[in-house]
């Protein structure tokens, strides 16, 4: 089973996903923001990180930037899920290493779909 | 609804469009009628459907008709038809059709032109080696309203993520509000008109690939067979058919066979096209 770390600082989103993924095989773990996520990936690095842009603490993009400047890790994939949908923030996301966007509101459609495209299905 | 109400309504919609309605749809006239019969004045779908036997108006028969089309798509649908496209039709194509230049690519069902598009869009990541070919996609569908939309090109933030990857977005696409627009380059790729496929395919001419997909399901097995056999007619013997995942040739036409091992992909069975694709 592929792990996948939902970062979120929404609960209610956290829970959502976390149920669209469980249902498509995934295991989860959670992350209230960036740090805490950076956390979670120096005890178990995920395959996969679904990631959130506006946290406090620290940020969606600050904690790409942090995880792809890691070298000698084993890189996860990462797809943003966040509010922020128009075209410079996309750019910048995927500029700084993520693999896949998604604009919410989403659903389980999209991250199928989503998923699908950067090989985890 | 009354039992003759249905028959009515369901051997207008056969003949029409091929729609094969089982009375267990009933809640689908209803659904997708009552709206219309509103917008028109009507206060019931009973009301309609008495105006419909009174008059035979056409153009409310067309309203009708295209009201009950079911016209989902999106971009890149179930991937395997354009990864085939993209690394054996082309290949081939570029082969066979390498003097002439020229090729020619039917959406037979383009619904709101995700189709079409995703087929323009493949070229177009190697416009290098296609810009000098004259290339011509035509998509065709017979509700007049969804090809509005295709010729718009525009989608909501829902419709450009179901299947097309965030690069192609970026590349492709300009965000004009909540919406999203293709480029002018991919919308003048695909050309858009109506046309229904229990008509005639003469005036298609002779084309290269067609994608025929997530329609022929609707239609009963005499329909299918029909409109198959007139497609292996326009098609090139080196062509190929594409079929949505839920729609096969076997055990309706001869006309055609499966790609061993490719699914939704078919050639004419007299054809030779595998070799040339790789797939033989
Ligand atoms: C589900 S959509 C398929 C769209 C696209 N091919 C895909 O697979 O995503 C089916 C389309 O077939 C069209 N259609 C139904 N009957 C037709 C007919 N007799 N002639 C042409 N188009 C028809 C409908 O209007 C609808 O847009």
């Amino acid at each position: 089973m592929k792990l996948c770390l939902v970062v979120d600082d929404s609960k209610v989103i956290r829970k959502v996903a976390r149920r669209i993924l469980e249902e498509l095989n995934f295991e989860i773990e959670e992350a209230v923001d960036g740090q805490d996520a950076l956390d979670a990936c120096d005890r178990n690095m995920p395959d996969v990180v679904l990631l959130d842009w506006n946290m406090p603490v620290m940020d969606g993009l600050e904690f790409l930037k942090a995880i792809r400047s890691r070298e000698g890790v084993e890189q996860p994939i990462i797809v943003f899920c966040t509010t922020e949908n128009d075209m410079a923030h996309i750019r910048t996301a995927i500029e700084a290493g993520a693999n896949e966007y998604i604009m919410k509101p989403f659903d389980r459609e999209i991250i199928e779909a989503k998923f699908t495209q950067v090989g985890l299905m | 609804m009354k039992t003759e109400d249905f028959e009515f309504l369901a051997s207008m919609l056969k003949e029409r469009s091929g729609l094969m309605l089982t009375p267990d749809k009933v809640y689908l006239l209803e659904s997708r009628l009552t709206p219309l019969a509103r917008k028109r004045g009507l206060d019931t779908l009973d009301a309609l459907v008495q105006k419909l036997r009174m008059t035979r108006e056409d153009g409310l028969i067309r309203d009708v008709t295209e009201a009950m089309t079911t016209n989902e798509s999106f971009f890149f649908r179930d991937n395997t038809p354009f990864d085939l496209f993209k690394n054996h039709v082309l290949p081939a194509m570029e082969k066979n059709r390498g003097t002439q230049k020229r090729l020619r690519i039917w959406c037979a069902a383009a619904s709101t032109g995700q189709e079409p598009y995703s087929l323009a869009i493949l070229l177009r990541e190697n416009w290098i080696k296609w810009q000098n070919w004259n290339i011509e996609i035509v998509g065709t569908d017979i509700c007049t309203q969804v090809l509005e939309k295709a010729k718009a090109g525009t989608y909501s933030q829902f419709e450009v993520q179901r299947g097309l990857p965030i690069q192609m977005l970026i590349k492709y696409f300009k965000q004009e509000g909540d919406m999203w627009r293709l480029s002018d380059d991919i919308r003048k790729m695909v050309t858009f008109r109506p046309f229904n496929l229990l008509s005639n395919f003469i005036g298609m001419g002779t084309v290269d690939v067609i994608y025929c997909r997530n329609v022929l399901i609707y239609f009963d097995q005499q329909t299918k067979k029909d409109v198959l056999e007139r497609m292996r007619k326009c098609l090139a013997s080196d062509g190929t058919l594409f079929l949505g995942a839920a729609e096969t040739v076997l055990g309706i036409t001869d006309s055609f066979r499966p790609v061993r091992g490719q699914r939704g992909m078919y050639v004419p069975s007299d054809g030779t096209a595998e070799k040339a694709m790789g797939l033989g």
